[in-house]
């Protein structure tokens, strides 16, 4: 296991990123002759077979963590790899937990996440993973075992063509069947994992690659003649957005989870405190501003916070660093923020004028970028003064306090979620890690939880994929081991993946899962509350209060080895979070039986305006001062 | 919607065209024709594309595809600095009495009889776009039996090399 200290992993991810620009400024030569992760020792020609230089090239790259299982076609490289003494394999009982693993793996620390399947269903099991990363811009190694290159294309047992099913859901994938290409593309893979924007990459390595010899040597040439990123951003442009910025007189910092992955946290603090604009976290970047701060507006999109929804809606600028204009933050394109100018920063050029026309497009790293934008603005400033903020700042306060995210009470007798969720929060505090399953719970989490740090709150956010909550938790917390790290899930996602609480208790990686019990779908149940009559097709569960309670969460925690806890009442969900916090030689599972009839507010319905977002079931926000 | 030609030269390694070609689908963009074939460079192909998009969404195709990290470099060609052709064989029935009206009206297009049977010519032609349609509409009459088009071939006007500028880039 990982034992590096909580700070350093995002520190040298930094170094590496300042590496190799540093590289890139002297010469676009030396950078692509060194875009080899790791300390970069140097080994002699030294023959062995293609599994061994797999394990070999892994150690090389640093990689310390791998979660897999394995199988027929992976078999040779399990082999080498129980003799490692550098690399910690944790073995998963399914493959689509290897592969979130991994994804929270590389979201708390901004290292490459491994994981490791055979060919067949072990790799088709991956690709939920894999298409999770490539939304969310998660930095991920898969390989994968293939079958002998001789029966490639003969419907050969647990064949599959996984390098074609993931073409389009990977940042790039490759077949190697030839054991001396194994160190070159598995240092390659690491490179386009990491650099640019991040995205998850696969490497299907045939069997007879695997138990062929070869002739290892380190580092190898990485040739990648198509792949180039640019991380410096173009003076003219920046010279525009200056002169827009200073021109603003309701600016709005929209803010996503690409600072986050540049690690540029606090070159955007130090800038939005520089131009004093608001700031809104997209439910990518929740932390990367933090919540606590005078300028944070909140989070904007269908389940965000009246003030931050009216800050886009009402902008005149909006500065986007690292966002992607998503339908969730936009609602109906053609009505999102229709005065506003809009400056669009990212490392991937093609998320530029895709679904926003951008008056002023930046290419690069934003670590880069947004101190040059403050350098760019402090020269404008010189000879245009920004414009007075305070009309803007007194409209954002007002909503931002007569808005607040809130809840109601329930009808029921039963705990608002809401109130669960809140006080694990404050209870943990923000040196925890959060890690939410997708749905109501997952919405309550962004909102009631408060982010001080980045890489402290997990979600899968573009592909919504239940079930992320248990495994991804569980790869954070291999990474970082000394933090407190909660699965934040919904009985819904819980059943999809708790099989990985076996792997959890097994290898000692006790997180703590909180069940936010409300016995149904309860995202689709909201859905059908509001726009099909309060008709349940297929949204009860029958795990809660007052039903069968089938399966019985405390019992299944039990038959793991987890400590399961249940909590029915208010009054008890503080001790009961307590309990759990101070148990830490075991995971612990705490069914939170909660209302099923909570809500998620405010909501933004499909299909319609964020003008018209609703703070509660028909109810606007009064709009009167404004304009 | 307006045709477009792009010139993209990519890496010559298993699955490149699939790559392409899916990009276009998953994009939900229309590939009016497609060709491929290798450079003076080894290890590089060059593929032309007529797409057809719009201005904005042609920007986005060409900057999906320059995610691809077998992708190289793309052009855009314009009609008015470019040369574009298209290769065309056309089976046409034509026995002794119609062959010499066949090959007459092959002559006019410098087009090229390329085989011969009792009842049948293979008419084999090169041009941009219009020429091949005439060619079709005069053959039209004596009865086309098949018909193999290739994708648009086109390069640009000029000394400038394409491939040469992508390659100067890379070692720079």
């Amino acid at each position: 296991m990982s034992n590096s200290t909580p700070a350093n992993p995002a520190s040298v991810a930094k170094s590496i990123n300042r590496s190799k620009d540093a590289a890139a400024a002297v010469s676009s030569v030396v950078e692509a002759s060194n875009p080899v992760q790791g300390p970069n020792n140097i080994v002699a020609p030294t023959q062995m077979t293609g599994s061994q230089a797999i394990v070999r090239s892994l150690e090389e790259l640093g990689v310390k963590d791998v979660f897999g299982l394995p199988g027929g076609a992976i078999l040779p490289t399990y082999d080498p790899l129980m003799d490692s003494t550098k690399i910690n394999h944790v073995l998963v009982r399914h493959e689509q937990g290897a592969g979130h693993a991994a994804q929270g793996f590389a979201m708390v620390s901004g290292e490459v996440g491994v994981c490791i399947a055979t060919s067949g269903p072990g790799a088709t099991n991956l690709v939920t993973a894999l298409a999770d990363a490539n939304m969310d811009s998660v930095p991920m190694v898969a390989i994968t075992g293939q079958v002998n290159s001789a029966f490639i294309g003969s419907d050969a047992f647990q064949e599959a063509d996984i390098v074609g099913i993931t073409m389009p859901i990977t940042k790039h994938a490759f077949l190697v069947t030839n054991a001396e290409d194994i160190p070159k593309t598995l240092a390659s893979a690491f490179y386009l994992a990491q650099t640019g924007r991040p995205g998850p990459v696969l490497v299907d390595i045939t069997k007879d690659a695997q138990t062929s010899d070869m002739t290892f040597s380190w580092p190898p040439k990485v040739d990648l003649p198509g792949y180039r990123v640019v991380t410096r951003g173009h003076n003219k442009q920046l010279r525009e957005a200056a002169k827009l910025i200073a021109g603003a007189t309701r600016p709005v910092l929209y803010v996503g989870g690409g600072v986050i992955k540049a690690n540029a946290h606090e070159e955007l603090k130090e800038f939005a405190e520089y131009i004093n604009a608001p700031v809104v976290t997209t439910l990518t970047a929740r932390g990367a501003f933090p919540d606590s701060h005078e300028q944070h507006v909140g989070m904007p999109g269908m389940h965000g916070a009246v003030s931050a929804v009216t800050a886009l809606q009402q902008s005149d600028l909006l500065i986007t660093l690292g966002a992607r204009f998503d339908d969730r933050v936009t609602g109906v394109l053609s009505s999102f923020a229709p005065n506003a100018k809009v400056i669009h920063a990212d490392i991937d050029p093609a998320e530029i004028s895709k679904n926003r026309v951008a008056d002023v497009p930046i290419v690069g790293s934003l670590e880069e970028i947004i101190p040059q934008l403050q350098e760019a603005c402090a020269t404008r400033f010189e000879n245009e003064p920004q414009q007075d903020l305070s009309s803007w700042w007194g409209l954002l306060k007002r909503l931002r306090e007569t808005y607040p995210i809130g809840y109601t009470e329930t009808q029921d007798g039963l705990s608002a979620p809401q109130h669960v969720i809140q006080r694990i929060g404050e209870l943990t505090g923000p040196e925890g890690v959060y890690v939410a399953g997708v749905g109501q719970h997952q919405m309550w989490a962004a909102q009631f939880v408060k982010y001080e740090r980045p890489r402290s709150w997990l979600n899968s956010a573009g592909l919504g994929t239940m079930g992320y909550s248990v495994p991804a938790a569980m790869g954070a917390k291999v990474a970082q081991p000394d933090r407190v790290v909660w699965a934040i899930d919904g009985d819904g996602c819980f059943q999809m993946t708790n099989q990985e609480l076996a792997t959890c208790v097994i290898n000692n990686i006790p997180i703590k899962v909180a069940v936010i019990n409300n016995s149904s779908l309860g995202m689709v149940r909201q859905w059908q509350t509001l726009f099909y009559d309060s008709r349940y097709s297929n949204t009860d569960l029958n795990t809660g209060h007052g039903t069968a309670r089938v399966p019985d969460f405390v019992k299944l925690a039990d038959a793991y080895g987890c400590v399961g806890l249940r909590c029915e009442r208010d009054e008890d969900i503080d001790a009961t979070i307590q309990k759990a916090l101070e148990i830490n030689d075991r995971p612990v599972v705490i069914d939170f039986v909660v209302s099923a009839d909570s809500m998620v507010w405010p909501m933004v319905p499909s299909g319609v305006s964020n003008d018209q977002i609703q703070i509660a079931r028909g109810m606007t926000p009064e709009w009167e001062e404004e304009d | 919607m307006a045709k477009h030609t792009l010139s993209v030269l990519v890496e010559d390694v298993p699955g490149v065209l699939t790559r392409v070609a899916s990009l276009f689908a998953r994009r939900a963009f229309n590939i009016h024709s497609l060709a491929v074939g290798p450079t003076e460079i080894d290890g590089i192909s060059r593929m032309t594309v007529v797409v057809d998009a719009e201005g904005d969404s042609l920007e986005q195709v060409t900057k999906q595809l320059n995610k691809l990290i077998n992708v190289i470099k793309i052009v855009e060609l314009l009609p008015e600095n470019s040369v574009q052709r298209d290769h065309i064989m056309v089976k046409v029935r034509a026995d002794a009495t119609t062959r010499l009206q066949v090959t007459q009206a092959a002559e006019l297009f410098r087009a090229s009889v390329i085989d011969v049977s009792i009842d049948s010519l293979v008419v084999e032609a090169t041009g941009n776009a219009a020429k091949i349609e005439a060619l079709l509409a005069v053959l039209e009459p004596f009865g086309i039996r098949e018909i193999v088009q290739s994708g648009t071939l086109a390069v640009g006007r000029g000394a400038k090399s394409m491939s040469d500028r992508a390659l100067k880039a890379l070692s720079a």
